[in-house]
């Protein structure tokens, strides 16, 4: 075992020790890591969004601009003065602030919006709706036997969980027995999901022993 | 055994046998057998088949949070990649990101002394836009990444050499995706791969996997990793062991007893019903 002589490397892990004591009751140790943690965050995440966002993609080009022969006449990836009108928009979203002005705030949230709606639109129904739409439609036989189960697995499955989905009739008779089925396809999807779920939060408690193991105590 | 005292039991007794059973082999593996499944399979050819010395596209799109699931396979990713001496260009869409990237390129670069930053790889950072960022690299990388993370012009091609190689992305001919979420792997073939028919494969977080399997089932992404399981077996599939492989007897023996707490209480419940015991 060899201790790390790390300051930083000690906060990390005393901290971390003191998050895990909630595990036995709550407790000012485990309080103080908490609110420390939320307060560094927002603090670091206002100064990262202030230098990655603001400055990188308003201030400096901005600023280039105003040093260009040309300060209106764009081009891609150089838009010079026109990105004044983003940064007014942007403004305006603190407009909510001000009571009676606060209506400004709606035209930056129908440009983002409408922006977003329509990047969104066009590619969901090229990759969920089309491709997988054509990719659902499969040879039930091709020749090989575990294959072939495969691909009927996955036709009834999609079938009739589609049709667990159908509420203009009631579920009874050929249309209940199949929702039904339906219901099993989706607890099986629902216990896959939640597998999924729990190696991921096993992945973070193994992390961070990793951590306390390796870098704080080196045992490596 | 009287199952209806399972009801009464303190909660911290299983907080601290789950502890123990995660602890205990990561002191001492146990060795738990692992088999490289075909989506990780997917993953470790697609990279395989493509030609040595490409201008490889690899967006890390995670932050701190997801490090333990994702630099793993970031890390077997970058040497696979150096292997087949490919140019690698690095973007980031997480804004906690960046540092954590670099971090990872820079120690797993440390056993390739001969490549050299700005000629074999770049990293262009952060960029805030999400979707709209990956829309306008296909009209240039360079117009929306006009700083690399170490803030020289994309456009010297003095100091960052590789960027003689990159237009659009017709430049590449294959994204290597790490994601964590939003924005990740799913925009990423919303956005790219469906309309500049990019080949793609994804490595991301285990709880966002299970979203992006029909992705792999049309043949929209070429593989898959899962989490730590999948960077362990693509680890095993490289022939290394890392952090994910070690992680992976406490990660088994973690299931095992979540399914046996689950097994457990559903007896218990089971029989309460029936009115056996109460």
């Amino acid at each position: 075992m060899n201790v790390t002589h790390d300051f930083g490397l000690w906060v990390a892990a005393l901290l971390t020790l003191c998050i895990f004591s909630f595990l036995y009751r709550d407790n000012p140790l485990y309080k103080f890591a908490e609110h420390l943690f939320v307060g560094v965050s927002a603090g670091y995440y206002i100064v990262l969004n202030f230098w990655t966002v603001i400055v990188t993609n308003l201030w400096d080009p901005l600023v280039h601009a105003t040093r260009a022969p040309h300060p209106l006449s764009a081009q891609l990836g150089d838009y010079r003065l026109w990105l004044l009108i983003p940064g007014a928009l942007g403004v305006l979203l603190f407009t909510r602030l001000f009571g009676k002005i606060g209506w400004l705030s709606r035209w930056s949230l129908a440009v983002i919006i409408g922006v977003y709606a329509g990047l969104k639109t066009t590619g969901f129904a090229q990759s969920d709706l089309v491709a997988q739409a054509q990719a659902s439609l499969q040879p039930l036989w091709n020749g090989h036997v575990w294959q072939s189960v495969s691909v009927i697995l996955f036709t009834i499955g999609l079938i009739t969980s589609l049709l667990f989905f159908f509420f203009s009739r009631e579920h009874k008779g050929a249309l209940g027995v199949a929702s039904k089925i339906g219901v099993y396809f989706l607890m099986v999807s629902f216990g896959a999901g939640y597998g999924y779920t729990v190696m991921s939060r096993i992945s973070l408690l193994i992390g961070r022993f990793q951590f306390l193991l390796e870098d704080w105590l080196g045992m490596k | 055994m009287n199952l209806s005292s399972l009801e009464k039991l303190d909660r911290r007794w299983l907080f601290l046998l789950m502890g123990l059973l995660v602890l205990g082999p990561l002191i001492a593996p146990i060795g738990c057998p692992l088999v490289v499944t075909p989506p990780v399979q997917g993953f470790y050819d697609a990279i395989a088949k493509v030609p040595n010395g490409s201008t490889i596209l690899m967006s890390c799109d995670y932050d701190p949070a997801s490090r333990p699931e994702l630099v793993p396979m970031t890390k077997t990713a970058i040497h696979q990649l150096m292997d087949k001496d490919c140019k690698v260009v690095v973007t980031v869409l997480w804004n906690g990101g960046p540092g954590i990237v670099d971090q990872t390129w820079r120690e797993s670069m440390r056993d390739y002394p001969n490549k050299r930053y700005g000629v074999d790889w770049v990293n262009l950072g952060y960029k805030a836009g999400n979707e709209a960022v990956m829309v306008l690299m296909g009209q240039g990388v360079a117009n929306a990444f006009p700083v690399d993370y170490t803030n020289h012009s994309t456009a010297d091609l003095v100091a960052l050499p590789i960027m003689a190689r990159v237009r659009d992305y017709s430049s590449f001919p294959l994204l290597v995706n790490i994601s964590a979420g939003y924005p990740g792997t799913k925009e990423w073939v919303q956005q790219v791969q469906s309309r500049f028919h990019l080949p793609m494969v994804s490595g991301c977080t285990a709880v966002s996997a299970p979203e992006y399997y029909p992705y792999l089932q049309s043949g929209q992404l070429r593989g898959l990793l899962g989490g730590m399981a999948g960077a362990a077996e693509y680890e095993k599939a490289y022939g290394v062991k890392g952090a994910a492989t070690k992680g992976m007897d406490a990660q088994s023996l973690a299931h095992c007893f979540v399914a046996l707490c689950i097994l457990l209480g559903n007896v218990v419940q089971a029989r309460k019903r029936t009115g056996g015991e109460a």
